[in-house]
């Protein structure tokens, strides 16, 4: 599957990854580099094969409902770039 | 030309938990910003979700009492995007394996009539934070307390044809998430939202029209009002040459209308994949019969025992089982007073009266069921009139007294039953009112019995309501007649 | 004192021939001095390693001395330390403080041991020669000019070098044991959901774990009965008893089945490390085991597989970075998507940013289906390799990488550096844990032999490699860097 520059485009803005002409050209490159490496995977048969997310066949544990977790509010700003009156600030967001 | 509506409905439900899905921070409403947003919920940095069994218990209850199939192994996805509101770039949802499979409901339209309304899947998912846009400092301030509280999101197929039913259905949710306990539908603080699917085509045609997706309708009424809206806009739209465009559109109560959101620059993709932290969830069958034998009686299987066992009008048990309050309020009225009918009378007419006036929901009345009980069962066994258990409930309304006894005692509002001294009244009353006597002689016999309500007025006003005034209506007629 | 195991150290302390104050002040002496050269920490927390060493021999003079009471150590950047900058080898959190401990840190902490800082990596645990670091390269200490092996490559350089006598590295593809074979010391991988991954900044969280990097078998052994454990908090973390990793390490080696799997002795590697491998299987022959041929039939998809999941994981994982709660955020955004944009532009480096298109190009519609769902199939058809392999064998032995330590920036093209991994990455899509151990040199740069076996199975590969490292002496081998910079 042949990329293009496009992909590369589409895939920065959803990631939300700001990227130059130059830049895009060099990710072009190497994207379609790793991607016909990736592309082998095309050759083996996996008609009757179920897809694997975990290497281990476990399943889920549930937690009890209880709350255990009581404010560290200042604790977590202190490492947030802008807050004002326990807010994290951002840009005006316009609905 | 004719036009049909097709409206389906996606309700997001907040889960009564005490902590969120899938971490330890309380889910309480109202605290301070970001107080109760902990390292789970800020996705910061290595931190990882653990499951509320409790959220998952809900799910499966709500599955249940929808007649749904309940998905034997459940996956959770990502559904990937970056919003100031969605710490971690991704909301941990359900897109290709739900916990809850298909299933319907009944719904109840005005007339009495039901239809059968299914429910295509319903599904965990976590919430957002909130975006406050005050300014501060023209920028916009976010609170993540809310996020990673427990939802569940309920899609109906596209079964409803116009906005009564659509109101209704939201209504048969709203009654059966509270009945089961799993959420409080408080709709004001957003424990319920609603987005609304509207399309229309000509009528006779199989094939949907293009929907608009309708977001923020939070109350029933807003659903009726959007929808009337959506409709009028897409047939407007339509007939004027034009066509409607697949969007999302989002509903401003104060404008009464739909707006086009962010004309987006592209087409979400939202790129969902299992989400590598959660492994798959599998339920046997020995925790959903557990599951199922705790449901409690469900809106419906009430309406129907109320109908059949009560002998209640269709109406009446559709209203009085619509929430798991009201119809717990009514089954104490009626357990108190023995009769079914008066309970529901009593409950309909001046409790829900007096609440409305008040605002008040059925939880905060001042006069609890007992009280309306004890009330009705001194109309039923006479000791009081019609006219003395208002006043009586009045009484108990502002608090002066905690028994109808007491207060029927302190007022003196037993009913006078004495026939003797009815008859007393009665002829003081007609002694001092010749002109009505006489006016009452010469009219036509058809029009005497209308007439005869002066009379008991004033004989009810002479014995301070007390009268009975079947009593009184008797004996009053005898006496005029015997003038005639 | 640089030279000896964690174990041997252990027992000096035990016997109070050596304080935890002054072990601990040699290695920050040794930091301080030999450090500069090698670049294999980001942060160096000497002041509050000195107090907790005080308070470790305070604990042993009061009867209260677990096993590694006073032992000192080093964490990879990739492990929230509360109060401790938490980088991940990248300018998106050079600033960030965490304001907690992960499980791994929490459990070390606990028995006693004191962390002297936390060690250089590639940036969010990309990379497999530790060159893709915001704080620039590492060097190998056996030759500055070689790189030590990504992605935990500062935890092998400076355990190789004697900075600290035992480190804490992360596996998602090699990271711990590549590193390990290109530092001649001992990395363990253990099985996924051995360790827990709470507080562990996430690449790829169904390939990820963590594990011990250390001169010894023995040493992993100890470290490992002590991070290994269900976690509450992961639920990818598996409720399975944690035997005591150190009472199996004797077990002798008869009967024992090797297998070596035909495909890690193919085109590309080097002549000179399967010499040292080969060498390697007679000892255990000597020892009593006995060795066949095995297949891995999937082996050249594992990393064709591992480029779409990873990076699809990565792309998820990474978003989190927004320049809102922590981390860097861009100066004046004139807007929300300039803030986002902007904030990761300038935060992540090259790799990073690579691996999140890839995986944001491949989970998007229309290719998720052909690569992502593709990928995960060949995923299992990989396991099930590795599953019928322990069906007739024991344990599999080949090389933990196709060559030796490479120059410093000598792989330029991505292709080239993913490729180095063969050997590794098919571990961690099935799960297995696996154990890189000095097995020779070639020009003067380690070997690594590396060990696998089926889920669940590190009592056995820590018997394994112990009892090699019994017969040998070339994971007592140290660098002259070792002795010159002390």
């Amino acid at each position: 599957m042949a990329l293009e520059e496009s992909h590369v485009r589409r895939a920065a803005h959803l990631a939300r990854l700001a990227v130059s002409d130059d830049q895009a050209s060099g990710f072009v490159d190497d994207l379609s580099r790793i991607l016909g490496m990736v592309d082998q995977l095309q050759s083996i048969d996996t008609k009757d094969v179920a897809p694997l997310a975990h290497p281990l066949d476990a399943t889920q544990r549930l937690r009890a409902d209880e709350v255990t977790e009581t404010n560290q509010r200042d604790s977590f700003q202190r490492c947030a770039p802008a807050v004002e009156e326990g807010l994290y600030l951002v840009p005006r967001v316009v609905e | 030309m004719q036009w049909e509506t097709v409206i389906g409905l996606e309700v997001h439900v907040q889960l009564a938990t005490r902590s969120k899905i899938f971490s330890g921070a309380s889910t309480a409403f109202g605290a301070e910003p970001n107080t109760q947003a902990c390292a789970v919920d800020l996705g910061l940095p290595g931190v990882l979700p653990v499951l509320n069994e409790q959220a998952v218990a809900m799910a499966v209850q709500f599955g249940l009492a929808v007649h749904a199939d309940i998905t034997e192994v459940s996956i959770f996805d990502r559904k990937n995007y970056f919003y100031p509101d969605l710490p971690k770039g991704y909301q941990t949802s359900q897109m290709y394996h739900p916990i809850v499979g298909p299933g319907d409901v009944e719904i109840t339209l005005d007339d009495g009539t039901t239809k059968r309304i299914r429910i295509h899947h319903a599904h965990l998912e976590e919430d957002a934070g909130k975006s406050l846009h005050e300014d501060f400092q023209g920028m916009t301030g976010i609170d993540l307390n809310r996020a990673g509280t427990p939802l569940l999101e309920i899609v109906s197929e596209p079964d409803m044809r116009n906005a009564k039913e659509a109101a209704a259905y939201l209504k048969a949710i709203h009654s059966i998430v509270t009945y089961l306990g799993i959420s409080d539908g408080n709709m004001a603080e957003g424990s319920m939202r609603c987005d609304v699917n509207v399309s229309v085509r000509p009528k006779g045609q199989e094939a949907f029209g293009t929907r608009a997706e309708v977001k923020n309708v939070n109350s029933f009424r807003f659903v009726e009002r959007a929808i009337a809206y959506e409709v009028e806009r897409q047939i407007e739209l339509i007939e004027d040459g034009g066509t409607v465009v697949q969007e999302t559109r989002l509903f401003d109560p104060d404008r009464d209308e739909t707006r086009s959101m962010r004309t987006k620059e592209e087409a979400n993709d939202y790129r969902y994949f299992p989400c590598p932290d959660l492994l798959p969830v599998v339920l046997d069958q020995a925790y959903l019969d557990h599951l199922r034998n705790q449901l409690p009686e469900l809106p419906a299987d009430k309406r129907a025992r109320f109908e059949s066992e009560l002998g209640l009008s269709a109406y009446d048990a559709s209203v009085l089982s619509a929430s798991r309050e009201m119809a717990e309020f009514f089954e104490e009225v009626h357990q108190v007073c023995g009769d079914a009918k008066q309970a529901a009378n009593w409950v309909q007419g001046e409790l829900s009266g007096a609440l409305n006036r008040e605002s008040l929901s059925i939880q905060n009345s001042p006069v609890s069921a007992r009280q309306l009980g004890e009330l009705v069962s001194r109309v039923l066994d006479d000791t009081i009139n019609g006219k003395a258990a208002k006043q009586v409930f009045q009484a108990l309304w502002n608090g002066q007294g905690k028994h109808a006894d007491d207060i029927i005692e302190a007022k003196g509002l037993k009913q006078v039953t004495d026939t003797g001294a009815i008859e007393a009244m009665i002829d003081q009353v007609i002694a001092e009112s010749p002109a009505q006597v006489a006016q009452y002689r010469d009219s036509e016999p058809e029009k005497r019995g209308k007439m005869i309500g002066y009379f008991v007025g004033q004989v009810m006003k002479a014995s301070r309501g007390t009268a009975n005034p079947q009593q009184v209506n008797g004996v009053l007629k005898d006496k005029l007649d015997a003038l005639l | 004192m640089h030279d000896k195991t964690v174990t041997q150290l252990a027992a000096a302390l035990k016997s109070g021939e050596l304080s935890s104050r002054e072990l601990t002040s040699h290695f920050l002496q040794r930091i301080e001095k030999a450090d500069g050269k090698l670049n294999s920490f980001i942060t160096v927390t000497a002041e509050q390693a000195l107090a907790k060493a005080e308070a470790a021999d305070k604990a042993r003079a009061a009867g209260n001395a677990e096993p590694l009471t006073g032992i000192p150590l080093a964490l990879k950047d990739i492990f929230c330390t509360q109060g401790v900058k938490t980088s991940c080898g990248s300018k998106m959190l050079d600033n960030f403080i965490a304001p907690y401990d992960a499980t791994v840190v929490e459990k070390l902490s606990a028995a006693g041991t004191i962390s002297l800082g936390k060690t250089n990596m590639d940036e969010f645990a990309m990379g497999s020669s530790n060159e893709n670091s915001y704080y620039g390269a590492v060097k190998n200490p056996w030759d500055l000019s070689a790189v030590p092996g990504g992605s935990s490559g500062g935890s092998a350089a400076a355990v190789a070098a004697g900075l600290i006598p035992a480190a804490m590295g992360t596996d998602t593809g090699g990271s711990i044991r590549q590193p390990a074979a290109f530092c001649g010391i001992t990395g363990l991988k253990p099985t996924y959901g051995r360790v827990s991954r709470y507080g562990i900044i996430a690449y790829a969280s169904s390939l990820d774990q963590a594990g011990p990097m250390a001169r010894s078998a023995e040493d992993c052994a100890h470290l490992l009965n002590v991070i290994a454990g269900h976690d509450v908090r992961d639920s990818t973390s598996m409720a399975r008893g944690v035997p005591d990793y150190t009472e199996t390490l004797n077990a002798p080696l008869s009967g024992l089945k090797i297998g070596l799997p035909k495909e890690y002795f193919g085109d590309g590697l080097d002549p000179e490390v399967e010499k040292a491998v080969r060498d390697a299987v007679k000892v255990y022959e000597s020892l009593g085991a006995t060795v066949r041929e095995v297949s891995l039939p999937h082996t050249h998809y594992a990393i064709p597989a591992y480029y779409v999941i990873a990076p699809a994981e990565a792309s998820s994982n990474l978003s989190r970075y927004d320049g809102v709660r922590f981390g860097h955020r861009c100066d004046d955004p004139t807007d929300l998507i300039d803030l986002y944009t902007r904030s990761r532009a300038e935060g992540f480096g090259e790799e990073v940013k690579r691996r999140i298109l890839i995986g944001t190009h491949t989970l998007s519609e229309g290719f998720f289906d052909a690569y992502y769902t593709k990928a995960q199939k060949v995923r299992r058809l990989i396991r099930q390799d590795f599953l019928d392999a322990f069906q007739e064998v024991d344990v599999l032995m080949g090389p933990a990488s196709p060559t030796p330590a490479f120059d410093l920036g000598a792989k330029k093209d991505p292709v080239s550096m993913y490729l180095q991994d063969i050997y590794t990455i098919a571990v961690n899509l099935a799960g297995i844990p696996g154990i890189s151990v000095p097995a020779g040199f070639a020009g003067g740069r380690p070997i690594g032999l590396q060990i696998l076996g089926t889920h669940f199975a590190e009592a056995q590969l820590l018997n394994v490699a112990h009892q090699f490292q019994q017969a040998t002496d070339w994971h007592l081998k140290l660098p002259a860097f070792a002795e010159e910079n002390a």
